[in-house]
């Protein structure tokens, strides 16, 4: 075959030499002078040479729109070719010649009546094309008789010209009766017309996301089942693509639709593939996973997902990207297909990286053996970018696969005695994360880590390593040698390397407190004193201050034990990976982000969501009956943040204490150079220091100079923000909690403010009475929030009436969003809040009432509630019980939806009644309660599912609220 | 759909521009010379690269890059895909596919174009369809086409454009009827260190040209059909039939097609044919390095190993290599420090090496990395799956046509470490 083929290349290049280059040579005489006087040539020769001429021009970007009414008198000609050259050439500078456009309208017309449907098709479809509003609207007839041919050649390429029109003019369209004539032509006869004008609808439907164009009903889909059998593979796409968005009655009708669909996993186009898998995957979810089809199914998928591994390197990537998702939500279909990613060494690198991160995902005892194997040999190739990702890829494999753990360190400590600098200082950022799943289990390493502290360069690296030289100070002989090492080039350090160090030898200091106190007084001044960067001066303060009023506290604040990472940290988080299950095969599923992050011109796209499983046996009336099969494996914990895992892990020692030490004794507010010692640091220090005198001088007291904004920490605001909650209790309360005092007077030099928390029509609102107790006028007033569980933020700046004169008072509403960053607090609805006036800054934490949160939205629908309520998995249910409640159910039913939260179903049992209720919270979480009230017993029982179970407590506080208020 | 084409060469320049929909600036384009740039290697440019206003996704073959233009969510793989088939389209058309052969033929290109696509969505992308619809250049049509004054671009309706065929045309006519079936496996496979294979598996293809006149409907059925369990089918094949009797039943495409593509998986067991004894040292210290390669078949079913061809990249410090083949010529190249040995057959009985030293750089410390070892290879006359086919019938046709198959199995990507 090889030889007919080379035969008929000789073949074609004898041919070439006669070519098309012609067209490209000029003379010197000016070349749109020459091409006029041919294309007004009497010859038809001539005339078609010089449109190809002029073509050629127009396609490698030369203008030559000055030849446009030269060239549109040649249209009327019976030369197909010369026709369809014309064609092209008006197509592209129609939109600068409006006007003469107009001249070729009537050629368009009469060509539409042509007995030739080729010709009647071509000239439909030319004219779709010339984006003019005076040819749009001759085109109108011409389009609507072409929507009707005969010949479904014609028809098919009207169905896409509808598309064109409706992208230069919609109301047209709309107004013109077009898109009824589109949404028959779905029954058509002929399947390629049937796929066109799928497609045209599908690509009209997404500048109109509400509108029911593709409304898609059984009768409909069967319809267009039957097409995709027959249609190319191009209309199968698009096919595909919108059967994907039908949402099947029942199970039932969900596998027949499989079944149907199966058939194009064996499709030679990759594209075609994808969309089978993206319907497959989605209208699976509601098969029951007892079926056998299920079971069939899951097989099926696998092979062509790695046959899509075999094809051209673009190819691959799009269908990794797309796999890395599947892997996510449904690691079956490919575990035993690990062998398929390993990676070759002349793979592109976009092709390579996605491999691995396959591979790590895929990792399991079970394969843990050869996954390492092929990262160590990953971890030699010459593509620094790739070596660093395998290396990092076995710490994570440790991290996920706990068998696996000794076996990876061993590698890295393999690594780490190449000596090749990257590679060392990438395995001392990973060993670091192994510390922290695995705590004081590897620590034999550290003297081989601490042998190559000086290679390191990388900030990441520097930082790990002090961070491991603080973690394990006790360990190390020379740990203040190591740390007073890095603190020689200090303010050459990289902020994170700086922020590590500081808190490595505050850790230090702690642990080893007779040798290092000149260290930590050296870095504590270095940092607050010599530092422009505002978080490194406050995290020294912070230490600065604990280590002065109470050490204890200081101890369980920083040395306080970790919670463990997480296995997966970067998986995508539940409800946007169903989101974009639904979208496999899309730019999004290449993305990893939801189309409505950032695809334009989509306006308010609709978010897609899986269909929920029916159950598993008869459909049952209450969600009692959830214990019986069909519920999914529990969602795996998630720490949001992507990628910067390390930032979070170095910061968590700054994390506020959940202990609630002793409030510091009011004389320490007045910094005396004694009082910082306070008595703690002698009983931290034990009976062998001398005397605490000594101690005091080297500590001294903090810098005399100070920038007037930090007066407020030290002064007392701290104090404040390690006081929470304790200090300012507030009581849960109604729908609006009564008032209460946030800051009291004299800790905020004469303000005070007491608040409470309040959704008004939808938006939330932080109310405050504002008190001027101090001598002077206040003014400059400005809010802030820290980082808090579900990102509420001031929606507008605080607008205080100045002059805010002394002993008055003043009511401020603060309305707020909650786009604001995120931070999971300790409770969940802790707040904590900076308040900047003329004077200083002060801070206080509060808490808000979970309900605020409660969107007017939160109502689910009866099915949906079942369906949720059965997919929740049991281990996250809390039961809780309210006490003392004297109300009837449809009171407190009542009660309740002024809450926003929504009483769903009723049911009575024995003379119990049930309610189902549900919420949603702002950022999308749902809550599902189960609310039992028997008459006469005023103790409620309540029953919380949610996916988020830590949300339960918050939600039961507001629930116990609002229902005695 | 897609929006607009640019063809860009190596150089990084935009020699030709195709838009379907309005007309979008080259200078979108940027972001993907940017893109280029920043990509060590040219294949490593990422396929779907985001601008503000649209994506631009790219293909790269024969040292062209191909990049669509969209604004739109559209599915990349559909993208991609067209690509591939416009590609491929016009290596059928004129032969090869280069810069100077679309520029020869720059008014076919737009033409084929216009035909591929309407406003972005495909039209007819099937190489029979299009050859009635724009005629490919040959040297006697183009004079015959002076002489007479007619065209390249057909007058009717192609005829299978709507048919339950679209495939095949009507009326097709030869006078020697005949049909040729090649079986061509390639094998992937990585070695590792101590010659056990970690991965290996088979990508194989049945590709087809079958000249038969009227509207002749084969079968094809194999001796083993077990062995294909992962396929993927032109679309002219009865998937009903496979699935129930395991037998390619179709009416072919008119020429050249492939009929069939299959994965023969990690799973089973996967023959290697050749196998490689390496060893590559560097001392430490020292700056000479050794280098000992031998070839030698393996599981070959008595078939010679042809067309041997051997290539490594060298590690960075690698100056320059004096090496001695028992056979074949082999180069290396300083600058890119590729090493290509030319093998030729592998003779059983007296099997090929190359052995020498490589001379480093003084003073250097020992290369890190290992160099793998690409092998390519052919293998006549067997297909390394052991797929067989077992008969080739033909019916709705009286006449009796000339059948033929042939099995060759290559090297796809053969990599073994050292």
């Amino acid at each position: 075959m090889q030889e007919w083929a080379n035969q008929l290349c000789e073949n074609r290049q004898f041919g070439s030499k006669m070519t098309d280059s012609k067209y490209f040579t000029t003379t010197k005489k000016g070349e749109i002078f020459e091409l006029k006087a041919e294309l007004n040539s009497d010859k038809k020769e001539k005339k078609k040479e010089a449109v190809k001429k002029v073509i050629a021009s127009m396609t490698v970007g030369k203008d030559v729109s000055a030849l446009f009414p030269d060239v549109v008198n040649c249209m009327q000609t019976d030369n197909l070719e010369l026709k369809k050259l014309v064609y092209l050439y008006l197509m592209n500078y129609a939109k600068s010649q409006p006007d003469m456009a107009i001249m070729a309208v009537n050629t368009f017309v009469k060509d539409c009546e042509d007995p030739n449907p080729l010709i009647r098709a071509l000239a439909v479809r030319t004219m779709g094309c010339i984006r003019v509003d005076k040819i749009t609207e001759y085109l109108c007839e011409p389009l609507r008789k072409c929507l009707k041919d005969e010949d479904p050649y014609v028809r098919k390429t009207a169905a896409v010209c509808v598309a064109k029109l409706h992208d230069i003019n919609a109301q047209l369209v709309e107004d013109q009766g077009f898109l009824d004539t589109l949404k028959d032509l779905i029954s058509d006869s002929n399947p390629m017309v049937v796929a066109n004008a799928v497609a045209a609808l599908s690509e009209i439907a997404e500048s109109h996301p509400n509108s029911n164009l593709l409304d898609l009903n059984p009768q409909s889909i069967n319809k267009l089942l039957t097409a995709l059998n027959e249609c190319t593979e191009w209309g199968q796409i698009f096919i595909l693509d919108c059967l994907a968005n039908y949402t099947p009655r029942d199970d039932r009708e969900s596998q027949s639709i499989c079944e149907r669909v199966t058939p194009r996993l064996s499709h030679a186009n990759s594209a075609v593939v994808l969309s089978a898998v993206k319907v497959l995957m989605k209208f699976m979810e509601m098969l029951p996973k007892d079926l056998d089809y299920y079971g069939t199914l899951l097989k099926k998928l696998a092979p062509p997902l790695v046959t899509l591994l075999s094809a051209e390197p673009e190819l691959q990537y799009v269908a990794l990207r797309n796999i890395n998702l599947i892997v996510q939500k449904r690691p079956e279909i490919l575990k035993h297909e690990m062998k398929v990613f390993f990676v070759k060494y002349n793979d592109p690198i976009y092709v390579k990286l996605e491999k691995l991160d396959i591979m790590i995902r895929l990792a399991s005892q079970a394969n843990i053996a050869q996954v390492l194997a092929e990262l160590k040999e990953y971890a030699t190739e010459v593509d620094v970018d790739f070596v660093r990702k395998a290396v990092r890829a076995i710490g994570r494999c440790a991290i996920k696969v706990e068998q696996s753990a000794e076996r990876c360190v061993s590698t890295l400590l393999d690594l780490i005695q190449t000596k090749v600098n990257y590679v060392v200082q990438e395995a001392i950022v990973v060993i670091k994360d192994i510390f922290r799943k695995y705590p004081n289990k590897y620590e034999s390493v550290i003297a081989t880590l601490c042998e190559n502290l000086d290679s390191l360069d990388e900030p990441e690296a520097r930082a790990a390593m002090i961070w491991i030289v603080g973690e394990y100070a006790e360990r190390i002989d020379n740990a203040d040698e190591l740390l007073e090492s890095f603190l020689e080039g200090f303010h050459d350090e990289s902020t994170q390397v700086q922020l590590q160090l500081l808190t490595a030898i505050v850790k230090l200091f702690l642990k080893k407190p007779t040798e290092t106190q000149e260290l930590v007084q050296q870095v504590l001044s270095l940092a607050t004193q010599d530092s422009d960067n505002p978080d490194l001066r406050d995290r020294g303060y912070i230490y600065w201050r604990l280590l002065s009023t109470d050490p204890v506290a200081a101890k369980e604040v920083v040395l306080a034990e970790k919670p463990l990472i997480s296995e997966e940290t970067d998986l995508i988080e539940p409800t946007l990976l169903e989101e974009l299950i639904c979208h496999i095969g899309t730019l999004a599923s290449v993305y990893h982000k939801p189309p409505s992050a950032f695809v334009e011109g989509s306006r308010g796209v609709q978010h897609k969501r899986l269909p929920a499983r029916a159950g598993s046996g008869e459909s049952a009336e209450s969600p009692d009956t959830v214990s019986t099969g069909g519920v999914s494996e529990a969602p795996p914990a998630v720490i949001p943040s992507q990628g910067d895992l390390l930032g979070d892990l170095l910061n968590l020692d700054l994390t506020p204490p959940t202990t609630t030490g002793p409030p510091p004794p009011t004389s320490s507010m007045q910094m005396g150079a004694m009082d910082l010692l306070g008595g703690g640091l002698d009983s931290l220090l034990g009976g062998d220091i001398g005397g605490s005198p000594a101690m005091g001088a080297s500590f001294g007291a903090p810098p005399a100079v100070m920038p007037g904004s930090f007066n407020a920490p030290v002064s007392g605001g701290l104090s404040d923000l390690f006081d929470l909650g304790g200090g300012v209790g507030m009581p849960m309360g109604a729908y609006v909690p009564p008032k209460t005092v946030w800051l009291p007077a004299m800790k905020a030099k004469g303000l005070e403010i007491s608040g409470t928390f309040a959704r008004r029509s939808g938006v939330v609102q932080m109310e405050m009475t504002l008190t001027n107790k101090a001598m002077s006028v206040m003014g400059d007033f400005a809010i802030q929030f820290n980082r808090n569980s579900f990102g509420l933020a001031p929606a507008g700046p605080l607008q205080v009436l100045t002059p805010f004169t002394p002993n008055q008072s003043i009511e401020v509403t603060l309305p707020l969003n909650t786009v604001g960053p995120v931070m999971k607090m300790e409770p969940l609805n802790n707040l904590q809040v900076a308040v900047k006036n003329n004077i200083d800054v002060f801070y206080f934490s509060c808490q808000y009432p979970i309900s605020m949160l409660f969107v007017e939205d939160g109502k689910m629908e009866r099915q949906v509630f079942l369906a949720t309520w059965k997919d929740i998995p049991n281990d996250n249910e809390s039961q809780f019980q309210i006490k003392d409640c004297h109300l009837n159910s449809d009171a407190a039913s009542n009660k309740l939806q002024g809450s926003n939260i929504f009483t769903i179903a009723k049911r009575t049992v024995d003379g119990q009644d049930m309610l189902y209720q549900s919420m949603k919270l702002t950022n999308g979480i749902w809550i599902l309660a189960e609310l039992k009230v028997q008459a006469g017993n005023p103790n409620y029982t309540i029953s919380l599912k949610c996916r988020a179970p830590e949300v339960a407590q918050s939600v039961f506080q507001s629930y116990e609220a609002v229902l005695k208020n | 759909m897609i929006h607009s084409l640019f063809l860009v060469n190596a150089s990084g320049d935009i020699f030709l521009e195709k838009h379907w929909k309005s007309v979008v600036s080259r200078s979108v384009c940027d972001y993907f010379f940017e893109a280029q740039e920043r990509a060590t290697e040219p294949e490593n440019v990422p396929p779907v690269i985001p601008t503000p206003h649209h994506y631009l996704i790219s293909v790269l073959r024969h040292r062209i890059y191909f990049v669509a233009v969209i604004q739109s969510e559209v599915p990349p793989l559909f993208v991609i895909e067209f690509l591939h088939r416009v590609v491929d389209t016009f290596q059928d058309y004129f032969g090869v596919c280069t810069e100077a052969a679309i520029k020869d033929n720059v008014v076919v290109v737009y033409e084929l174009l216009e035909e591929m696509l309407d406003n972005g969505f495909p039209l007819a992308t099937e190489s029979n369809i299009l050859k009635e619809l724009i005629k490919p250049p040959t040297i006697l049509r183009t004079m015959v086409n002076t002489i007479t004054g007619s065209t390249n671009v057909g007058e009717q309706l192609p005829t299978g454009q709507l048919s339950v065929v679209p495939w095949r045309r009507t009326g097709v006519k030869y006078t020697n009827n005949e049909a040729y079936f090649d079986v061509v496996e390639e094998i992937d496979a990585i070695i590792d260190k101590s010659g056990s294979t970690i991965t290996a598996e088979i990508q194989g293809v049945i590709d087809a040209c079958v000249k038969l006149t009227g509207m002749p409907d084969l079968t094809l059925s194999f001796m083993n059909p077990r062995l294909l369990d992962d396929v993927s089918f032109h679309p002219c094949v009865r998937f009903k039939r496979w699935e129930a009797e395991r037998i390619l039943s179709f009416i072919p495409p008119d020429g050249n097609f492939r009929l069939l593509s299959y994965h023969v998986s990690s799973q089973n067991l996967v023959a290697i044919p050749v196998y490689v004894k390496h060893n590559i040292t560097f001392r430490e210290g020292s700056s000479q390095g050794r280098f000992d390669l031998t070839l030698g078949p393996k599981q070959t079913m008595g078939k010679a190993v042809e067309s041997v061809l051997v290539s490594s990249q060298l590690p960075r410090g690698v100056l320059n290599t004096n090496l001695n083949p028992s056979q074949g010529t082999y180069t290396f190249d300083p600058v890119t420090k590729l090493l290509t040995w030319d093998v030729g057959k592998i003779n059983p009985q007296k099997l090929p090496s190359l052995k020498g030293s490589m001379s480093l750089q003084a003073g250097a410390s020992k290369p890190d990395e290992n160099p793998t070892i690409n092998i390519q290879f052919k293998i006549q006359q067997m297909a390394i799956s052991g797929l067989k086919v077992n008969r080739l019938d033909m019916y709705g046709e009286k006449y009796k046509p000339f059948k033929g198959i042939k099995y060759m199995t290559k090297a796809g990507k053969f990599q073994v470490r050292t």
